[in-house]
């Protein structure tokens, strides 16, 4: 194939994940793998070795203990995640989250148009940009993190009866609110698979992102920079937030 | 051994619980060793295992009127086979009971006289105890004793008791009865009696002697046992099942019954996989046992139900840990389902992925068409 010139773009470097979101993210997803698989065994533990004796093997012991140990590491992390939306950087404030401008909303027709639907759309639309998480992805994150809460709810809940320390004990209201440990385990079984949806749908977009924009969305939560077009803070495009302001 | 007497007067008084004990023919010694029986149930220490033969010693009998509403009279079932005789002999002897439909000797209208009686003369004072849940649909028509729905019944008689307890599953949180779609609006009784306590005793049964615990604890005391925020006796609910199971190192070991013929049900394997409830069921069942402590549902070989807990038949399926999706299929769990939704999102990624694809080539052309054009950012 004939080698082709492809215009060329300067692009302005910008530092977007601060190191704690960073590592913020990539404990959550380790420990949220380890939840769901040891989750899954406890849900349903395969037949492994029927043939040893008990003394011998501690398979959903060890399982139970991975789960809880994961547990506390997840759950401290989300407290963390939400003190730094306080504090953090503006790509990583809580605004980000939550739809609290007309502008947010305005985000959200356009990328549920452009990027899911991948409809043509207006100009304007088709040049917008999000420098942080796009409003559809932060209102998915908001709900990812009622989905945690939800999460860490049940599972203290649960773990409370067999806990001798204060801090699982706090949550014993939750079955009781619930109406029992059986639907309590049942809604912490089902929400898991919310997770699961949400780590593949997530992964495919964040290389979709890479694949059509070019601007490192992969490694961004690596590095924690992304590339933008200067062109865009120049023309004074429609973007969120500015990087300037 | 020589028969206790009473006085006459005495005895047409309020004959004490320990009156009655010797007066049917038991020693001291079967005295004693049931008052030790019934404070090491209820949780006490040694020391107060006198503390519950005085309070039988020298307290009257409590005036106890047992109502018998929508249920299968399992509960009364359970307490005449509670492991010590003088439970079945006195406790709920007709002695104790002034008014219950099952056990009582009267029937119409002189029942109904004695139920009459009981309420005047020990107004303020009498245990109120409720077999069974109250159907509140069509005005209450599909429970009616004497002309009366059992809703006009629990509002009378409960108006002037002293506390209530709600034996079993139905009075405590509805039972088979109130399942979907529960046609008679079969409601718990600590929904409908207001301004009391109600004592929950859960279970389908309750163990026999988790009731003759409560009894002896209001009548030691004087006051209603602890309760935890589900109004269940501490002492007798606060543990799951999971957590004095016997079968409790095979769970930790990973080591499960299959299915129910299967090798490791021989060993006695743990029975999570055949839909045991024990972890999430609080009872005693492990520990009291029934039938006088012969044995209990896990140590038969049977996974435990969950009898005990609220709505633990809208909650999932008896012989599977996971419940099924209505609407899905009763093979259908959150698995079946969460495959399904996976697959799916799997084919749309797919599709989005084509379709970008194909957007992508456009926007190479289009880039290549510019660059071709020599066209750069410049920033000044
Ligand atoms: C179990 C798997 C994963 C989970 C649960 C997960 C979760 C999250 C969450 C909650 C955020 C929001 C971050 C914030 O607080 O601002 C996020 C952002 C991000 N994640 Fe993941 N992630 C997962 C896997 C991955 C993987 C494998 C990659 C990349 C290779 C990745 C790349 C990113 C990027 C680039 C962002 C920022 C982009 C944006 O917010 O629009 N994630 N992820
Ligand atoms: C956020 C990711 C999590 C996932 C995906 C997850 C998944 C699961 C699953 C699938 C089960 C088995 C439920 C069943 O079918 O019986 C389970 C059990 C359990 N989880 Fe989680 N879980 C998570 C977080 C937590 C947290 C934060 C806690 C807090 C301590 C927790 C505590 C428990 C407990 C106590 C059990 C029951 C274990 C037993 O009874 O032996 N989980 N989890
Ligand atoms: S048989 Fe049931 S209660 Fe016993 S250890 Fe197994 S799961 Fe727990
Ligand atoms: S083992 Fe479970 S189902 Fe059986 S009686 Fe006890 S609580 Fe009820």
């Amino acid at each position: 194939m004939a080698e082709k010139l492809l215009r060329v773009h300067r692009l302005r470097r910008i530092y977007v994940w601060e190191l704690p979101v960073r590592i913020y993210h990539w404990i959550n997803v380790l420990v949220l793998l380890v939840l769901v698989v040891t989750g899954f065994y406890i849900g349903n533990p395969l037949a492994l070795m029927s043939g040893k004796e008990a003394s011998e093997v501690y398979t959903m012991g060890w399982f139970r203990f991975l789960h809880f140990a994961a547990a506390y590491i997840f759950f401290f992390n989300f407290v963390f995640r939400i003190y730094w939306g306080f504090v953090g950087n503006k790509y990583a404030n809580w605004k980000q989250f939550i739809p609290t401008s007309k502008a947010f909303w305005k985000e959200l027709k356009t990328v549920l148009k452009i990027d899911i639907l991948q409809m043509k759309g207006d100009k304007e639309e088709r040049e917008h940009l999000s420098i942080g998480h796009n409003a559809l992805a932060g209102l998915t994150y908001f709900g990812t993190f009622l989905a945690f809460l939800l999460q860490c709810l049940t599972g203290f809940g649960l773990y409370a009866s067999m806990a001798s320390w204060w801090f699982p004990k706090l949550f014993t209201w939750v079955p009781f609110l619930l109406g029992g440990d059986i639907l309590t385990r049942q809604i912490h079984h089902w929400t898991m698979w919310f997770f699961i949806l949400f780590a593949v749908i997530h992964v495919y977009l964040v290389f979709y992102h890479d694949y059509v924009e070019g601007r490192g969305e992969i490694s961004s939560m690596g590095g924690g920079w992304k590339f933008i077009e200067e062109d865009f803070f120049k023309k004074n495009k429609s973007h969120t937030p500015n990087p300037e302001s | 051994m020589s028969k206790h007497k009473l006085s006459e007067e005495k005895w047409f008084e309020q004959p004490t619980y320990y009156d009655e004990i010797r007066f049917k023919g038991y020693t001291r010694r079967d005295f004693m060793k049931f008052a030790s029986m019934m404070a090491a149930f209820i949780g006490l220490e040694s020391s107060a295992i006198g503390q519950v033969a005085k309070a039988m010693e020298t307290k009257p009998r409590l005036p106890v009127i047992w109502l018998h509403f929508q249920e299968c009279t399992c509960c009364s079932e359970s307490f005449i086979r509670s492991s010590h005789p003088i439970v079945a002999d006195i406790l709920l002897d007709k002695i104790s009971l002034d008014y219950s439909e099952t056990l009582m000797a009267a029937s119409g209208t002189q029942a109904e006289a004695a139920l009459k009686n009981t309420l005047e003369k020990y107004k303020g004072q009498y245990i109120l105890c409720i077999e069974g849940s109250v159907p509140t649909g069509a005005d209450g028509v599909y429970c009616m004793i004497g002309g009366k729905t059992s809703m006009q019944i629990l509002e009378e008689v409960s108006e002037n008791a002293a506390a209530v307890i709600a034996w079993g599953s139905c009075a405590s949180n509805g039972c088979v009865q109130s399942a979907k779609p529960n046609p008679t609006s079969a409601t718990p009784i600590h929904k409908l009696v207001k301004g009391k306590p109600v004592i929950k005793v859960p279970g389908c049964p309750p163990i026999g002697e988790v009731m003759a615990g409560v009894i002896v604890h209001y009548l030691t005391f004087g006051t209603i046992p602890e309760l935890d925020r589900l109004g269940r006796p501490k002492a007798f609910y606060s543990k799951r099942v999971h957590d004095t199971c016997y079968r409790r190192p095979f769970y930790d070991a990973g080591l499960f019954v299959e299915s129910f013929d299967d090798e490791n049900a021989k060993k006695g394997y743990c029975l999570y996989k055949v839909g045991c409830k024990g972890p999430t069921t609080y009872n005693a069942c492990g520990v009291m046992k029934w039938n006088a402590g012969t044995s209990y549902p896990i140590q038969s070989g049977h996974p435990c139900i969950g009898c005990s807990e609220e709505n633990y038949w809208d909650n999932g399926r008896l012989y599977q840990r996971a419940s099924s999706f209505a609407g899905f299929g009763i093979e259908s769990d959150a698995d079946t389902l969460g495959k399904y939704a996976l697959g799916a999102t799997g084919v749309a990624l797919a599709g989005h992925a084509i379709l970008t694809n194909i957007n992508k080539r456009k926007d190479i052309n289009t880039l290549t068409a510019e660059g071709e054009a020599g066209d750069v950012d410049v920033i000044e």
